[in-house]
């Protein structure tokens, strides 16, 4: 009898329904409302550059915060008793396991103009100011739902970094400074290139954060998809064209991060 | 510096909780504003009696715990085949199924949403009627779930070790009795995990579903997300508590049945090495 | 020769693609302990697994009691394996891994019980029943797998170095616990080691293995005293391999000296290996030596000192209950039986 063979339900569903789906935006990119070759869409993406500049721009700043604030967590927690870490570990998950779209929404409700933080400013006086519907309001928003995303695989690589190379640092004189930058540093830059793609391409294809943090003059390029195949603009073939450029984008960023070739890929994408 | 980075990691924190404890707060707040008012459940209760938000919550359990339990099936015998493979065959396998999980989320939707489209123009002019609606969010969601299950069952068969297939079949197994009274038990952490995966994934996607719903129903996210478009809808506040409310409660229990197995077994080692001495 | 139980004719097999067992030929009788011995990559693991039918060989037949079951799979025949890392169910505890054949069998409970209580006392494990696999030692464990094969009632069972894993007093231990069972029993026991201790121990037969061909069978001390080359005698024990030419039958000459040896049969100049086992030099005066040397290292060993002589441009390895002080020049003697002349193997490391 052949294992291999109860494999075969999946390899065709897969074929199916990956492999197909994603052969359909190529061709519907590629093709005008008649069905007909043209390269018509991807010309007409191209007026959409700058909206993917700003994508690629508030994402980039995002992903900075998220491995500033994160790396420092990600130490703390490897540094610290098991117990201790996995409390850490649970209490930045906890937020992760509610809806993105409550945890933004209740972001609205802080920075919004009769929100929380302007009522505390009125106490004194002061505001209100103007923070929903700003691009920093969108990359609070990239950062809060994505920093979990950057500790995750730092936290992971920096334990595996025994407790005796970081005593030998210490033996051989090392201050703590040194131990973080001459060990430790170096060590976690495997997490460091996880965390930033695992936070970097879901910020720059989002679409959600976009429009309800950064109200209508922060579109991104998700939100451009999204009107052409749900909003007013309904174009699916311009649509196709723009997630044509922005998948090859992604490929093209974790092709030449090296992130697909590592041998533990499996276990980073858990 | 302990009390710095105690300072930062509490500051952390209070970055990570204040939205929801903003939720929590104003869910039971009198009125619909922002300035808190007084004190009520009512908002509860609108909650209970919103027929469309308690379709929508049965929506959401009936396609995360179908496309779950159906990704499970499949990707658990997908990794027993794929552990047996060899070559480009297989690669070409695997990258497929990285796919869904390297692929932002937005191109998956759409593509998803291409293809039912293309399949309910193709379908309908034969006659068949076909419509976005239960088998379109199903098909995506156990599309997308599959990968986990795979992810999660492929490194426990790699490490389990391959002589007990051996020692099956050596006292009398056949293939699938080999599978069913051996193997099964060894990869089942990784059978349970990637169902627990594939079922969060599916009750928290909101993407995916966005582009594949129907009409009809609505799955709980997608619903939502037609709410916050109101802005001011106090109900959120409701159902962002309850499911706090909820995953705290699944979490510590996973956590304490975890803490009571990694004990138990602790015992176990100390009980041979007591006897070993 | 009607009590051979296994039969190997014209075996093949690969593995990636490359021969590890080349058209092998091979008699088990009923009741024998063979032994497969060899270093690693040699094809003695492949070959057992090709009597227990885990690999399909790529050519030639597998006879068990005359019928041919080269196409009968594993879960069809009568022979039971002790794994390399015994492969014990880690889910079930020590009575349902021993009784997990028996029940696949569907044999009535009551039978079952009586059964795994005589194997459990077979391999003196009784009141361990209800124990989990994990809190065994490496040696319960052993045991375990052992009863858990014998329970079948097997007419061979196959071992394959099942006692690679335990530490050396429990492997000695073990070492006569399994030839007692073998006894006890009555059956076939295919063993398969890279120890070389271990296959003159417990074997009846021990076949030396190489580069997927046997190269020697035999008893134990065939083996040891007239290895077939240099390679089974660099393997069995140590030796001093030199290089040697035969000048004529019962005359060999190496390091510059004419030696009388029992060998014949070769041509006249033919270059040979001579092998020379460490404890058959006699240590003699300077003027009495067939050759002389200077010591260069004095080891001791427990039994024995391992003495190391260079001489006549060699290094030459003594076993002796005598010891020398290092830098001493001393004479060695050689009587005929102590030389082996063998035809050179090709490909020699």
């Amino acid at each position: 009898m052949k294992i291999k063979a109860v494999s075969y339900p999946y390899v065709a569903w897969a074929l199916l329904f990956i492999a197909i789906p994603l052969g359909l935006i190529v061709y519907f990119a590629f093709t005008d409302t008649a069905g007909s070759f043209t390269v018509d869409n991807i010309i007409q993406a191209g007026r959409y550059s700058n909206v993917l500049m700003k994508s690629i721009w508030l994402s980039a700043i995002s992903t900075a915060i998220c491995l500033v604030m994160g790396y420092p967590i990600a130490y703390y927690m490897s540094r610290s008793s098991a117990m201790v870490s996995g409390t850490i570990l649970l209490l930045i998950m906890l937020p992760m396991w509610m809806n993105f779209l409550l945890r933004t929404y209740g972001w609205m409700s802080i920075l919004e103009n009769n929100g929380i933080i302007n009522q505390i400013f009125g106490v004194f006086g002061l505001g209100p100011f103007e923070m929903i519907n700003t691009q920093g309001a969108v990359v609070l928003g990239m950062v809060y739902n994505y920093i979990p995303f950057m500790i995750l695989p730092l936290n992971s690589v920096m334990t595996k970094i025994g407790k005796d190379v970081i005593e030998a640092a210490q033996d051989l004189g090392a201050s703590p400074a040194r131990v973080l930058s001459e060990v430790v540093l170096p060590l976690s830059l495997p997490g460091i290139k996880t965390g930033i793609i695992m936070v970097f391409v879901p910020a720059v294809s989002t679409f959600i954060i976009s429009q309800m943090l950064g109200g209508g003059g922060n579109q991104l390029i998700g939100d451009i998809i999204e009107l052409q195949f749900l909003g007013n603009a309904y174009n699916p073939n311009l649509g196709s064209a723009i997630s044509l450029v922005l998948m090859l984008l992604v490929m093209l960023i974790m092709s030449v991060s090296g992130f697909l070739n590592d041998d533990d890929l499996e276990e980073k994408l858990l | 510096m302990k009390t710095f980075a105690k300072t930062y990691l509490g500051v952390f924190m209070a970055f990570l909780y204040a939205p929801i404890f903003v939720l929590i707060i104003f869910s039971f707040n009198e009125s619909k504003g922002r300035t808190f008012t007084g004190f009520t459940w009512k908002w509860y209760s609108a909650l209970f009696h919103d027929a469309a938000i308690m379709d929508a919550l049965l929506t959401t359990l009936i396609v995360a715990i179908t496309a779950s339990v159906f990704a499970t099936v499949m990707g658990t015998a997908a990794a027993v085949g794929l552990n047996r493979m060899e070559g480009k065959f297989r690669s070409g396998i695997m990258g497929l199924t990285y796919l869904p999980i390297l692929n932002p989320e937005i191109i998956t939707g759409v593509s998803f949403m291409l293809l039912f489209v293309v399949a309910k123009n193709a379908l309908n002019s034969v006659g068949v009627p076909f419509q976005f609606g239960w088998a379109t969010l199903i098909i995506a969601h156990i599309t997308f779930n599959v990968p986990y299950v795979i992810l999660n069952v492929l490194p426990k068969l790699r490490q389990m070790d391959g002589s007990l297939v051996d020692a099956a079949m050596d006292l009398g197994c056949s293939h699938w009795q080999a599978f069913y009274k051996v193997v099964i038990h060894e990869i089942r952490p990784g059978i349970v995990s990637g169902f627990l995966m594939a079922l969060t994934f599916s009750l928290d996607d909101f993407v995916v579903s966005y582009f594949t719903t129907g009409a009809k129903h609505q799955t709980l996210s997608v619903l939502i997300y037609a709410m916050t478009k109101k802005r001011v809808s106090p109900k959120i506040n409701a159902i962002s508590t309850l499911l706090f409310v909820v995953v705290l409660i699944v979490l510590i229990a996973v956590n304490l049945v975890e803490r009571r197995n990694i004990n138990r077994n602790r015992q176990a080692v100390r009980d041979r090495k007591k006897e070993e001495d | 020769m009607n009590d051979i139980i296994i039969s190997l004719q014209g075996i093949s097999a690969e593995y990636d693609g490359e021969k590890v067992i080349d058209k092998l030929n091979l008699d088990i009788r009923d009741h024998e302990f063979v032994t497969f011995l060899g270093p690693s990559g040699c094809g003695k693991t492949t070959t057992l697994r090709i009597i227990g039918g885990f690999v399909e060989p790529t050519e030639g037949d597998v006879f068990f009691e005359g019928k041919k079951i080269t196409d009968v799979p594993a879960f069809k025949r009568n022979i039971n394996t002790v794994f390399q890392r015994y492969a014990l169910f880690p889910h079930l505890n020590v009575y349902d891994n021993i009784a997990f054949g028996l029940k696949l069998k569907k044999v009535p409970k009551e039978h079952i019980k009586i059964q795994v209580e005589e194997m459990l006392k077979l391999v003196n494990l009784e009141g361990y029943e209800m124990r989990k696999i994990n809190q065994l030692s490496g040696g319960q464990q052993q045991r375990v797998a052992i009863a858990r094969a014998l329970i079948n009632k097997p007419k061979v069972l196959l071992l394959d170095e099942p006692l690679g894993a335990l530490d050396l007093k429990l492997r000695k231990e073990m070492q006569m616990e399994l030839k007692r069972i073998q006894q006890a029993l009555g059956i076939t026991f295919i063993y398969v080691t890279h120890d070389q201790e271990e296959a003159l121990t417990m074997s009846d037969r021990v076949l030396v293995m190489r580069k997927g061909k046997i190269l020697q069978s035999g008893s134990p001390e065939d083996i040891y005293n007239e290895p077939v080359n240099a390679f089974v005698a660099d393997f069995i024990g140590e030796s001093n391999i030199i290089g040697g030419v035969m000048l004529d039958d019962y005359l060999v000459e190496f390091a510059g000296v004419k030696f009388e040896c029992e060998d014949s049969g070769f041509s006249r100049m033919e270059a040979v290996d001579v092998v020379i086992r460490p404890e058959d030099f006699r240590m003699v005066s300077v003027d009495e030596g067939q050759i002389i040397g200077k010591v260069e290292s004095v080891i001791f060993k427990g039994v024995h000192f391992e003495i190391i002589v260079e001489g006549h441009g060699l290094q030459w390895m003594i076993h002796s209950t005598q010891s020398r002080e290092v830098g001493d020049m001393i004479g060695m003697t050689l009587t005929p039986n102590d030389i082996h002349v063998m035809r050179k193997m090709e490909g020699r490391r």
